[in-house]
């Protein structure tokens, strides 16, 4: 029980500095893709700041005995490097990663639940394909 | 030069990393979204469906509560009024997220907190590609195309 509120807790501060930072506006989002035509880097400071904060405490848990939840899987395949051209492909024509949309799913826009539920089958296309196979 | 906007992105960063040591801190867990919604849609029976939904269910009820407070700093999709483009890119970002093993989260954020060659590779794919896909469009609509 303990975990279901610090997991929700988390999560509702995760969902306030999405918005608070702009990563709700897809525009925006598009802006800081927009590299060779009307770059707006604004949303680099997003990713800054989340490094700039979860670098040092991390390190600092992880000293005090806090077990790291670093993933084993080690080596670069391609299985890795598609997934995130894919996934580059799908976030610069919508404007959205997965935290952004379902945050989205807040405002109650059909559009929002559209782009949701085809995320699901994505990942439900993936299951049943190749995700059968991973290791 | 806009400060401001500067100033709330760094801002939401910050809140972004809090976040996301607060959950390796009080659950060890690793706040990557694509993975964590990604196991609570898959049909698999497991003890961390309890704290997934908690944690996805706090992303929707921020957006909730803040979408009514704060309406201004959500925007809609320019795919918005285009139901098969907006579902390709829904595809795109499930399946793609799911087969590289992350997204902006778990890649972006907590992946290059670790130093983690697989998820500098993974992010700088996922950023390229977005600002390659960015740049056809742009392009396509330059010449007259639109999507």
């Amino acid at each position: 029980m303990k975990g279901v509120i610090t997991a929700l807790l988390s999560g509702i501060l995760y969902a306030f500095g999405l918005v608070l930072s702009g990563m709700l506006i897809p525009e925006k989002v598009i802006g800081f893709l927009d590299v060779f035509g009307n770059w707006d880097p604004t949303l680099g400071f997003v990713m800054g700041g989340a490094i700039g904060v979860h670098l040092p405490l991390r390190r600092w848990l992880i000293a005090r005995g806090t077990p790291d939840p670093a993933p084993k899987k080690k080596g670069i395949d391609a299985r890795l490097v598609l997934g995130s051209l894919l996934f580059g492909a799908g976030w610069g024509l919508s404007g959205y990663c997965p935290g952004p949309a379902l945050v989205a799913l807040g405002t109650r826009e059909q559009s929002v639940a559209l782009f949701v539920a085809a995320m699901i089958i994505g990942m439900w296309m993936y299951r049943f394909s190749l995700g059968r196979t991973s290791p | 030069m806009d400060w401001q906007g500067w100033g709330m992105a760094l801002a939401g960063g910050i809140m972004i990393g809090g976040a996301s040591t607060m959950l390796m801190a009080l659950n060890h867990r690793i706040a990557g979204i694509s993975g964590i919604f990604g196991g609570l849609v898959d049909f698999e029976r497991s003890p961390e469906r309890a704290w997934r939904a908690a944690f996805i269910g706090g992303l929707i009820l921020g957006g909730v509560i803040l979408s009514r407070v704060w309406g201004e700093r959500f925007g809609l999709s320019p795919l918005a009024t285009q139901s098969g483009p907006l579902f390709l890119a829904g595809l795109l970002v499930g399946f793609g997220t799911r087969l590289g093993g992350g997204c902006t989260s778990g890649h972006g954020v907590c992946g290059l907190s670790r130093l983690s060659g697989r998820s500098f590779t993974a992010t700088l794919s996922f950023i390229g590609f977005g600002v390659l896909t960015v740049a056809v469009i742009r392009t396509l609509a330059n010449l007259g195309f639109v999507l």
